[in-house]
């Protein structure tokens, strides 16, 4: 076969560098000039964006662009393994750009330290061949499905939960897209998170692993990608398993961008949209609890987090624990005639147990959700706690 | 009929950890309400108030989404696997 002459000719250099490749059939000169002229996007340097920016790099594809804006917090590393203890409190995306540029200098690295949103994802998409999602959230998956859709680029994917992984390729070849595999996405609340119910470190490096091979083989045109398959990893009893992914006859035809942060009904990460009116209980930062705390407040103080993460970190004036999935059980137990100040380790799980208990006919003057939880608590105003 | 369900480790929570549940019947409907009736706190996260199953849950006869075979009236038969699929995010949610 005589090699495209429109791909980028290899220095003697990278000859060297990517000799195992060029040594493989599938590869070759002609692949690896390939993956020389490749431009991929990663939306997200987390768990699974690590491992994936990673091999890209190693690999040699010639531009990579990485979307994120957040910083690297000690927490992330137990996973984020393109980030190192140095670089705790630095930009996610100058991080990892450090590192992509290390394992592999020929790499030209774009970043973009922006939330992706409706307004600036199409552009940003736009010049690359293929993009992978790296995400955490769903109005962000959706977001960049729909723009995939409408940009005609495949989308790399996959998703984690605990020891439980997710992948597949999707809007490759005509093939599906999120929307025909999941229409339309959970409401807030109903699914747990990783920051709820943790993850496995290594659980997004497979993951990861997978999304790379999978961006290297559309690059070279070769193999089976996971197109119209859904691959499962159970990393606990360690299997694979793979269901069939089709096209859905009524799947909702995606002619725009619209707000993806309604679509899921979450608050949007901006900010800028008005708090709604609280009708169930009382928003309280840490700081005004704090403060009527010393001057004399007594509110009953519940826990509404798990066992296992109360025993990493606990306020010393706690009176109760219960996960808040569970709270109506000891309802009856929980005063009715004083304040009770609900927490858990950032303020969403609280928030949904002040509603629940507001909805079973708890005074919502006398409930009281703790913003940001033990998290910010420990940040704020006692520096000696750890945050997890 | 004796079917196996997998059930998502998001669920488990909600089937005394079990990953794989064995129940009795003869279409998906009967073998996930026989998995609701063991499993009452399981049901909301399955379905919604109207009783449809969630358009972020999946369920699959073997390899095959239901939503291409019969749905809920799929039959199914003596040792058939049925694995309940959620829509999952990662980090935030």
């Amino acid at each position: 076969m005589t090699p495209n002459p429109e791909l980028p000719q290899l220095s003697n250099s990278e000859i060297s560098r990517y000799s195992r490749h060029l040594i493989l059939d599938e590869v070759g000169m002609e692949g690896q000039r390939k993956l020389k002229a490749a431009k991929v996007a990663c939306i997200g340097t987390g768990g699974l964006g690590s491992p994936l920016l990673m091999y890209l790099a190693a690999a040699g594809v010639g531009k990579i662009g990485i979307v994120d804006f957040d910083v690297v917090d000690e927490s992330n590393l137990q996973r984020q393994i393109i980030h190192g203890t140095d670089s705790i409190g630095v930009r996610k995306v100058i991080s990892a750009r450090d590192r992509i540029l290390d394992i592999n200098p020929n790499c030209e690295v774009e970043i973009y330290e922006e939330p992706l949103n409706s307004e600036n994802a199409l552009k940003i998409l736009e010049p690359y061949d293929i993009v992978v999602d790296g995400t955490d959230n769903f109005p962000t998956r959706y977001l960049v499905n729909d723009a995939c859709v409408l940009l005609g680029k495949p989308n790399v994917y996959a998703s984690i939960f605990k020891f439980e992984g997710q992948a597949t390729v999707f809007n490759y070849d005509g093939g599906p897209n999120y929307r025909d595999l999941y229409p339309e996405p959970p409401p807030p609340g109903l699914v747990p998170s990783c920051a709820e119910g943790g993850v496995l470190g290594i659980l997004p490096g497979v993951m990861g692993c997978i999304q790379a091979t999978e961006t290297i083989k559309i690059i070279l045109g070769k193999g089976d990608t996971l197109s119209g398959r859904l691959l499962l990893y159970d990393a606990l009893n360690m299997r694979f398993r793979e269901l069939k992914l089709r096209r859905l006859p009524d799947s909702p035809v995606i002619s725009e961008l619209i707000d993806y942060y309604q679509f899921c009904g979450v608050p949007g990460l901006d900010g800028h949209e008005e708090p709604a009116e609280l009708t169930t209980h009382t928003e309280i930062s840490v700081h005004e609890t704090k403060l009527r705390l010393d001057e004399g407040w007594k509110p009953y103080v519940l826990d509404v987090r798990a066992d296992h993460e109360a025993q990493i970190v606990s306020l010393d004036f706690s009176d109760r624990l219960h996960p808040h999935r569970q709270i109506m059980e000891i309802a009856d137990e929980l005063p009715r005639d004083k304040d009770i100040l609900i927490h858990c380790k950032m303020g969403g799980r609280s928030r949904t147990a002040c509603e629940v208990l507001a909805e079973a006919g708890f005074d919502p003057r006398h409930l009281y959700n703790m913003s940001g939880g033990i998290v910010a608590w420990a940040s704020e105003v006692d520096r000696s706690l750890p945050t997890y | 009929m004796s079917i196996s369900i997998h059930i998502p480790t998001p669920l488990r929570p909600y089937t005394d950890t079990q990953a794989t549940v064995q129940v009795e019947g003869a279409t998906v409907a009967e073998a996930l309400n026989s998995l609701t009736s063991t499993f009452p706190k399981l049901s909301k996260h399955l379905r919604d108030d109207a009783g449809k199953l969630r358009s972020f849950v999946n369920v699959y006869l073997g390899d095959e989404d239901i939503r291409f075979l019969e749905n809920e009236s799929t039959e199914v038969k003596d040792g058939a696997e049925l694995s309940i699929v959620p829509s999952i995010a990662g980090g935030l949610s």
